[in-house]
């Protein structure tokens, strides 16, 4: 479970996150909407301790994530996080970029850090492109090479910012697919999104988030049929 | 009356193999050079790119110093001063000091650059996959920029290389300094110049090659 307790993040003078309260259970998908620079990147990076929080508490399994003696690098593999540039490797193969963190991280052996990354490859349909190099692969085949390198980890949470924003609208398909077989395994993801298609069809909860602030949490069917905020209700007739 | 005494004596196949051996020192203090030169280098890179505030009032302005004085000139002053701190070094170990350093000071801006190349997206991708500092630095950053700023580290190795004839000025007999021996006695500067640049060729010319191939097969 995470929990987010009253966290405010300031970037320099600027307020991105003002009080953010929140809590993710087990198994949940939750996603997240808003405009741009309304703090809701920045809401995963915090969870993940990439950024560090002016205020308040990440707690992750009972574990603060931002507390002086957490080992975070260990807290981040139950973490797995996909982002908008899909950062590959671009000196290894589809293979080598999964089984690299598995191996040196998890102190796997080579074998079995291949047999992993294989099978994670496989999952997200890049069985025949193991042996590829990141650059001739396309823009959609690399986010699912990041998915499948995040996976190898074993995480319990998948966190996805703007995963399929960066790609061509032909390749958003095949990216959105594969974070649909996620949550239907039962994994648990929050997805900081803007294909409204996809929150409204496979979160259970969506949030919408407003200048740094957390407007309205609710169903999808609250928040796409019945909007409580008028700020949710005027981002949504935008967006459509 | 007597005979003129002889000064001179042509060039003669011994002399080849005088000029290999001087080759070879050159490469010696050239591979000893750039080697710990870059690693020192790739160090002070680091430091540049980590430190921020405090590496830039520190460790820039040294840098700077070595990087703007003619090689020339710190190797006569070292060469001549150092004996004054205790430090009675031979021509070549002065040689490669000052290389060294020369090297390390080119490197560390091409280091600066090559971490900068991986970008803060990419460095972040592999935090969270657990890994710590260290492991991003060593299996992403390095291989990474490595080869971003490569071709740049080969220009400064090519460079260092065939700026070590200077060292000829201490008395260390590398190639120039040999072909300025056999200048003097066979009288045939064209020759022998001709015969050193083209050993210099013969050094340089195998780790462009080299270094073209591995660039390419990174490409692909």
């Amino acid at each position: 479970m995470i929990e987010i307790r009253d966290l405010h993040k300031y970037f320099g003078t600027l307020h991105v996150l003002k009080g953010i309260n929140l809590d993710v259970q087990k198994g949940e998908v939750l996603s997240v909407i808003g405009a741009s620079g309304s703090g809701k990147s920045t809401l995963l990076y915090c969870i993940n301790g990439l950024e560090p929080i002016q205020d308040g508490k990440v707690v992750v399994d009972e574990t603060d994530v931002h507390a002086k003696g957490t080992d975070i690098n260990k807290l981040r593999q139950k973490l797995g996080m996909v982002f908008q540039q899909w950062n590959s490797f671009p000196h290894l193969t589809a293979l080598e970029n999964v089984a690299l963190a598995p191996r040196i991280v998890k102190g796997k052996s080579k074998a079995d850090a291949r047999d992993i990354a294989a099978q994670q490859l496989s999952h997200v349909g890049l069985g025949e492109k193991l042996d590829a190099y990141p650059g001739a692969l396309s823009g959609g085949q690399q986010q699912r090479l990041a998915i499948a390198r995040a996976l190898a980890m074993e995480p319990e949470y998948m966190l996805f910012d703007e995963a399929t924003s960066a790609l061509d609208p032909e390749l958003v398909g095949e990216v959105l697919e594969t974070m649909r077989m996620l949550a239907e395994e039962g994994m648990t993801m929050i997805c900081v999104t803007h294909e409204m298609g996809f929150a409204r069809d496979v979160s259970d909860r969506v949030a919408f988030f407003h200048q740094g602030v957390m407007e309205e949490i609710g169903p999808p069917e609250q928040i796409f049929g019945n909007a409580q905020s008028e700020h949710t209700r005027k981002f949504l007739a935008n967006v459509r | 009356m007597q005979p003129t005494v002889t000064f001179f004596s042509g060039f003669n196949i011994n002399d080849l193999w005088f000029l290999g051996e001087a080759a070879l020192r050159t490469m010696w203090i050239s591979l000893l050079s750039i080697s710990i030169g870059t690693v020192i280098g790739a160090i002070f890179g680091w430091i540049l790119y980590e430190g921020k505030l405090a590496a830039t009032l520190t460790v820039a302005p040294i840098l700077d110093i070595f990087r703007s004085v003619p090689l020339i000139i710190q190797l006569v002053l070292f060469y001549n001063f150092a004996p004054i701190i205790g430090l009675n070094l031979d021509p070549f170990a002065s040689g490669v000091v000052i290389l060294t350093i020369y090297t390390a000071s080119l490197v560390a801006n091409v280091a600066r650059g090559g971490i900068e190349a991986v970008g803060t997206p990419m460095r972040r991708a592999a935090r969270s996959l657990g890994m710590t500092y260290w492991q991003d630095l060593r299996h992403v950053v390095l291989p990474i920029g490595g080869r971003a700023v490569f071709p740049a580290w080969v220009g400064v190795a090519l460079g260092v290389m065939k700026d070590s004839a200077l060292v000829s000025v201490l008395g260390y007999v590398e190639l120039l300094k040999a072909s300025q021996i056999l200048i003097t006695r066979t009288q045939e500067p064209f020759l022998i110049l001709t015969l050193a640049g083209a050993f210099y060729f013969a050094l340089s010319y195998p780790i462009s090659r080299y270094a073209a191939a591995l660039e390419k097969r990174w490409a692909q």
